[in-house]
């Protein structure tokens, strides 16, 4: 496996900028990683080979030229389907929308350009981000690295699964109930969902308007820390984004340091319902921040139970609004029934054809939960749950400065185990979508593997609106600590693919 | 309440503009009910005292001046996606059926 592929974001950029590496051998050292690999992974739905090489060039010839960049200049980077990319085709994973070429940016996707990053491609994702495990993707699912029968978590596993397999050095997610944080959890990978409006949501496909956020997903803190640093900040095209300028995340990572630090465990998420080896790495992790100068303090939110239910209200209500613009008109699929049709038989045929059956299922849901009749009783209720859980939030931030949870209650489960139970699907996020219901910021990074299965296990660290520094600061420490009791990075333990490809292939010759 | 039919889901998949199978309707008639059955757990706490929340950053009278971006799409970049269009519109089925 090339050298370069194994550099961190930070690594690579700092060896670009020395003029040790070029931003072209970079770019084709990722864009080989992902020939050689990616079709056992499929954590891409498009790869931008030449789009990317030409990117690398030009910023290679303006370093020459003496043009001044940011330390992830001429690094490459995998971009979620869920963002319009001018120039890539985007899907959001849906058949509805199958070739089409945005004619514009995303915010976060053009501030990535202009920090001088590169396109690899775009990732796969449960279709329009509804899902745990990408196999609501209409183009097939994505396989976890660490074990490639099972699910690399969603709806961003391919983001996710990228980057666990050294295809790109990081990628850029979206987060609505734990899209983020949760294939982070799965793969071994960090996974940030920040402050909701820290991060511009123009030019990404909506999901959940009020719950949506783009965020990074990389192998390191720090990593995650600089891609922040890139892409948050104020934009005029999404009226709901933060006009306060940020820290730097970045001199948080530098400055980490947990001595002091009060740590909240949310006592409803640390039950017998979280597979054993997931709550012992959760409790070491505690432990070792503990004695490295942590105050850990038991925390009760008890509305954080009824989280789930308001969300699986909320979040239908939404899409099933957002996802009206799929009208056969303006973008992607239009069919015609047989022997013509009025524009609305064309456009119930075309949402028939172009959607796959856990968004019909949640776009009658929403268009359920807001009908004349039940919307006080489903809408209005949800709503109300949502300030009691932000209340939960609140009580606990004025005792402790974050909080702690498992990010997620199981380990990666086999493909196709939970397909067709969708309740039990759901339950993947019960930690993680109170933040998205209160807009709070949360991170989920590598914990180590859970005895019984070997595989990948995460913590979540979460803290108050705009204090997204808290959590790269505690996650950069624990980071440190636990990659000095392990010899180095969780992934160093993650199966080769190559051998496995390799061993692929030759069975396929016998 | 959670007892849904067949009907209110044919019902809601026309308003929601999915021309579902009668297979589909059937089949998601079983599992909204028991989606419905689970979500209504938010009845429990869910107060007249207790008031909603719709945005979890509250912001206020987000304005700007009425005036055109200097980023805005032409028409032909705004059609060029579209699956019919005659360079500069959309171009849509026919609004009214033959009865009509």
């Amino acid at each position: 496996m090339s050298e370069i592929i194994r550099l961190t974001a930070a690594e690579l950029g700092a060896k670009i900028a020395a003029g040790e590496v070029s931003s072209v051998e970079a770019t084709r050292a990722h864009l080989d990683r992902i020939a050689s690999v990616d079709g056992a992974v499929h954590a891409f739905l498009h790869v931008n080979d030449e789009g990317a090489l030409a990117a690398a060039a030009d910023v290679d010839r303006r370093r020459a030229a003496g043009e001044a960049f940011g330390p992830l200049a001429g690094v490459p980077i995998a971009i979620k389907d869920v963002l319009v990319t001018e120039g890539m085709p985007s899907t959001a994973g849906s058949r509805i929308l199958e070739g089409w070429i945005p004619p514009y940016d995303a915010t976060p996707v053009r501030l990535v350009r202009e920090a001088g990053m590169i396109p690899l491609g775009k990732t796969n994702m449960d279709e329009f981000a509804m899902g745990s495990s990408t196999e609501h993707s209409a183009y097939g699912p994505t396989h976890n690295p660490w074990d490639l029968d099972r699910i690399p978590g969603g709806s961003g596993g391919g983001s996710a699964a990228s980057v666990a397999a050294f295809e790109a050095p990081l990628a850029l997610g979206s987060d609505t109930g734990g899209s983020i944080r949760q294939p982070a959890h799965v793969t071994g990978t960090v996974g940030v969902k920040p402050t909701y409006g820290a991060v511009s949501r123009y030019g990404s496909i909506a999901l959940a308007s009020s719950l949506d956020q783009i965020g990074p997903v990389t192998r390191t803190v720090l990593d995650a820390a600089l891609l922040q640093d890139v892409i948050a900040g104020h934009d005029p095209h999404d009226s709901t984004s933060i006009p306060e300028a940020w820290p730097s995340m970045a001199d948080a990572v530098r400055r980490a340091d947990v001595a002091g630090v009060r740590i909240g465990v949310v006592k409803q998420l640390d039950s017998g319902g979280v597979q054993a080896g997931v709550r012992s790495r959760f409790h070491e992790s505690l432990a070792l921040l503990e004695r490295n100068g942590a105050e850990i303090v038991e925390i009760d939110a008890p509305n954080f139970e009824y989280a789930i239910a308001a969300y699986y209200l909320i979040l239908p209500a939404e899409a099933s609004s957002n996802l009206a613009k799929f009208d056969s008109v303006r973008f992607g699929l239009r069919v015609t029934p047989e022997g013509g049709g009025t524009v609305e038989q064309v456009m119930a045929a075309s949402r028939e054809a172009g959607f796959g059956p856990e968004v019909k299922r949640r776009i009658i849901l929403g268009t359920y939960a807001l009908s004349a009749g039940y919307y006080d009783a489903y809408y209005g209720s949800a709503q109300k749950v949502r300030t009691l859980v932000q209340r939960d939030f609140e009580n606990a931030f004025a005792k402790v400065d974050v909080l702690a949870t498992p990010t997620a209650p199981t380990t990666a489960f086999k493909l196709g185990e939970k397909l067709d139970d969708p309740l039990a699907m759901y339950l993947n996020d019960v930690a993680t979508i109170p933040a998205n219901l209160a807009g709070v910021p949360g991170i989920s990074l590598p914990a180590g593997l859970a005895p019984e299965d070997g595989l990948p296990v995460g913590i979540q660290f979460l803290a108050p609106a705009r204090q997204d520094a808290r959590l790269y600061n505690v996650g950069a420490a624990l980071e440190r600590l636990l990659e000095a009791e392990w010899g180095g990075p969780l992934l160093n333990r993650a199966p080769d693919l190559s051998s496995h490809e390799m061993a692929a292939a030759e069975e396929g010759v016998i | 309440m959670s007892e849904i039919t067949a009907e209110q889901v044919a019902h809601l998949a026309n308003l929601a503009r999915i021309a579902l199978t009668e297979e589909e309707i059937a089949h998601l008639t079983t599992e909204l009910g028991q989606i419905m059955q689970a979500v209504e757990k938010v009845g429990e706490v869910a107060t007249p005292d207790v008031p909603p929340t719709s945005h979890p950053i509250p912001m206020q009278n987000v304005f700007r001046d009425d005036v055109v971006g200097d980023d805005v799409l032409t028409a032909e970049q705004a059609v060029a996606g579209a699956p019919e269009a005659d360079g500069s519109r959309f171009v849509v089925s026919a609004i009214l059926g033959e009865e009509q």
